[in-house]
């Protein structure tokens, strides 16, 4: 056993002080502490973004971003939440769009005020490289720009934290959404075998799985062969 | 620097000296007799214990965990006094209720279907797209590929449900997979591809053929973010942070909307609806048998209480999804969520000795059993600091077996979320234990998604029949949209003809009197919304005063 299970700290949320558990997550701290969260809570397991979170740790002048269900209190944290972005996002017709800078200016033009400052890089709690995803953006390659944000959660700090008032995680989505559908593209063997089922290529061989007793459809379940 | 004390770096140690000979070697499935043995003696579901008759309403006598059968034993959360139903706040053809990937889909379909969108209302009691949805990580099933067919895909969902799957609910389901991988790339979805264009693709426990589409290891989240993208755009009405606590029929029996709650205000507002989706996800939050969940803190249960109150039929809510591998340590992560594809890609579960012990890739029951057999049956598991037991999923096998790399360009959050715990799961193996993962059972439906309730539409995870009683991975992903656009269709087909009437909430009453007549004294009130986990002293010595 080498942890002290029973060890305190302090922690401050919205400047009140609590002691809690030192191996628990914000999230959980908060909880012990007696929030019971409404906003500021999600997936509790890094997939949502819902629980963005500013801290600032004793002695640091620095305000720091996290997901508050994946980041440990440490003693003397203060503790802010961000439950929400009031952001604007833009709205298009995915099927009427070109994937290029333009598109970009089009919808964000306040992307062109990019600083190259990396304060969204730096406020982002998926280490996700922001400013490189904007800059691949602003220079029209979608694929650059989907890729590198790839791992976002929309959570919101980037753009809270942007000089130039950018909203990162909206053009990241549109960036994503402009590579799929027009650089990838459909995949070929689906659209085959979608026709092949509106056709009705499998309707008897089911047609007749449907028929089964169990004891039959068991028989053809263990018999089935494997290509995995 | 390693995440793990020197104890467990001890059994580490044994694992990496076994690991050469383990490469391509995989344990024999289980024959199908051992696998019946082995779901009798350690799947929790079979613990007759955990479970009891429920006592209330049409599906009275039904085996289901004690913790469903207390959220059935319970008052509904609202008295039809304190609502005013001549003030209606929003008067709709369709109201969708919820918003994880079967509210998504069903609100775009409805808008596709001809209905006016001002005449669509989506609500979700926390955010856009905040559901079991967008956590769903390794993958989603079609059966697109050149050597899979539907048909193979029937057999696997059927035979994994243990037969007792609704065959015409199965039936669409696989034979709709492909056309929603093609909505999807519409959209634009981004799948992963091989470099001639077509689809990556892993395999799942229980699966006869490779058939898991994945978009990296967020697979729900690229998904439900697209979907919400979508829906914003369309402009379709939604309220957020906005529940439904029950719903609301009239004097012809007839679902026809719903009592909504503002969770900021705590005002209630009347919704009225021709047509009524219930996509409200599943019940892991309830923390069956007391089990750590991998669901979202919305998983309450809210849909299947109030279809209930409405008299809607149940099926398969008896059994319960434990998926293999949640995250066993360290304590701040456990319950979490370690994909199936992990295994998929070859990682295979291994004792405290180093040794294989199951075949990697069984369904998620027989799996699950095998893990909690080698840690309480055989005495073999690693136990943690908190003195929970786990066994090793070693993961530094899939870079070995797939290319160095593997592990970074697919498990983007796998390896996010450890490293954060100072464990490098290219490098060493993740500690694991079955964790709370899905309602199998649910709300009935059949193939137009139509409850047994007129007017009630239900989609997703709330609903039971699909998957039988245990559900193969990547296909709780795929049956949001198959049924979900279902749904959306079909609510929108109903909302052209039908009329409502009067409005009532006289089922909550009728309920009542379930209660009474069964002998339940309680104070539950059900649904409940929100689970509760602040601290023992603050519960102790509340006051509402505010």
């Amino acid at each position: 056993m080498e942890k002290n299970e029973s060890e305190m700290i302090t922690i401050y949320v919205m400047g009140k002080k609590h002691l809690v558990p030192a191996d628990l997550t914000i999230m959980k701290a908060m909880e012990y502490a007696g929030h019971q969260f409404k906003r500021g809570a999600g997936c509790r397991g890094g997939f949502c973004g819902a629980c963005a979170t500013i801290y600032r740790t004793k002695g640091s002048y620095k305000l720091q971003g996290a997901l508050a269900c994946q980041k440990i209190v440490e003693d003397g944290m203060y503790i802010a939440q961000i439950p929400f972005c009031p952001a604007e996002k833009k709205t298009y017709d995915i099927g009427e769009l070109r994937p290029e800078a333009n598109t970009f200016l089009e919808y964000y033009p306040e992307i062109a005020r990019c600083l190259s400052c990396n304060t969204c890089t730096k406020a982002c709690p998926q280490d996700i490289q922001v400013m490189d995803y904007v800059q691949a953006a602003l220079r029209g390659d979608v694929e650059e720009a989907a890729k590198l944000s790839f791992d976002c959660l929309s959570c919101g700090l980037c753009a809270v934290r942007c000089p130039a008032e950018i909203v990162p995680y909206n053009i990241a989505q549109l960036a994503r959404r402009l590579y799929s559908r027009y650089v990838v593209g459909p995949t070929e063997h689906v659209l085959n075998r979608v026709e092949e089922v509106e056709a009705g290529d499998f309707d008897a061989e089911i047609e007749e799985l449907k028929g089964l007793e169990t004891a039959a459809l068991r028989e053809r379940y263990n018999k089935r062969e494997m290509r995995v | 620097m390693s995440g793990y004390p020197e104890y467990m770096q001890e059994s580490i140690r044994l694992v990496e000296e076994k690991r050469p000979d383990r490469i391509g070697v995989h344990y024999t499935p289980m024959a199908p007799e051992e696998r019946q043995a082995i779901l009798r003696e350690w799947h929790p579901d079979f613990k007759m214990d955990q479970k009891r008759e429920l006592r209330v309403g049409p599906s009275a006598g039904e085996l289901m965990p004690h913790e469903v059968a207390d959220i059935f034993e319970a008052h509904p959360a609202i008295k039809p006094g304190e609502i005013d139903l001549s003030d209606i706040a929003f008067d709709l053809d369709v109201l969708v209720i919820g918003a994880g990937g079967a509210g998504l889909s069903a609100a775009l379909l409805a808008g596709e279907s001809g209905v006016e969108l001002d005449r669509i209302l989506m609500v979700q009691k926390l955010r856009l797209g905040d559901a079991n949805s967008k956590m769903s990580q390794g993958g989603i099933q079609a059966a697109d590929g050149v050597d899979d067919s539907p048909t193979l895909h029937y057999l696997d969902v059927i035979g994994g449900g243990r037969y007792v799957n609704k065959p015409e609910l199965v039936e669409a389901l696989v034979k709709e997979g492909p056309e929603v991988i093609k909505w999807h790339e519409e959209l634009g979805v981004i799948y992963d591809k091989l470099e001639d264009g077509s689809m990556q693709v892993a395999a799942g426990g229980g699966t006869s053929r490779k058939r898991m589409h994945s978009c990296k290891d967020y697979t729900g989240l690229e998904i439900t973010r697209v979907l919400v993208d979508e829906f914003l755009n369309r402009e379709i009405p939604y309220l957020e942070f906005t529940s439904a606590v029950e719903l609301l029929m009239d004097d012809k029996g007839q679902v026809a909307g719903a009592v909504l709650y503002d969770m900021d205000s705590d005002e209630y507002l009347v919704a009225r609806a021709k047509s009524t989706v219930l996509a409200t996800g599943g019940f892991g939050r309830l923390h069956i048998q007391g089990y750590e969940t991998t669901n979202h803190y919305g998983s309450t249960a809210d849909g299947i209480v109030m279809a209930y109150h409405t008299g809607a039929n149940l099926r398969d809510l008896d059994s319960t999804q434990f998926h293999p591998t949640g995250a066993a340590f360290p304590e701040q992560i456990v319950g979490q969520l370690c994909t199936e594809k992990l295994r998929g890609r070859g990682a295979q579960p291994i004792n405290k000795s180093g040794d294989l012990f199951v075949y990697h890739l069984e369904t998620r029951d027989v799996e699950a059993s095998a893990l909690i057999r080698e840690c309480y049956g055989r005495d073999n598991g690693i136990v943690t600091p908190t003195g929970m037991r786990g066994v090793w999923l070693d993961t530094p096998l899939i870079d070995i077996i797939n290319g160095e790399g593997t592990i970074e360009r697919e498990f983007a959050a796998m390896l996010r979320n450890f490293n954060k715990f100072d464990i490098d799961i290219r490098k060493e193996p993740m500690l694991v234990f079955p964790t709370l993962h899905y309602q199998n059972g649910g709300v009935e439906i059949n193939v137009r998604t139509e409850t047994s309730v007129p007017g009630l539409f239900a989609a997703g995870e709330v609903v039971g029949g699909v998957h039988g009683k245990n559900r193969l991975m990547g296909n709780s992903q795929l049956d949001l949209y198959v049924f979900g656009r279902r749904a959306g269709r079909f609510a929108a087909e109903r909302a052209r003809k039908a009329t409502v009437g009067k409005l009532t909430l006289s089922h909550l009453d009728r309920y009542e009197k379930w209660l009474a007549d069964a002998g339940v004294e309680t104070d539950r009130r059900a649904p409940f919304l929100l689970p509760e986990y602040r601290g023992k002293r603050t519960l102790e010595h509340q006051l509402k005063l505010l």
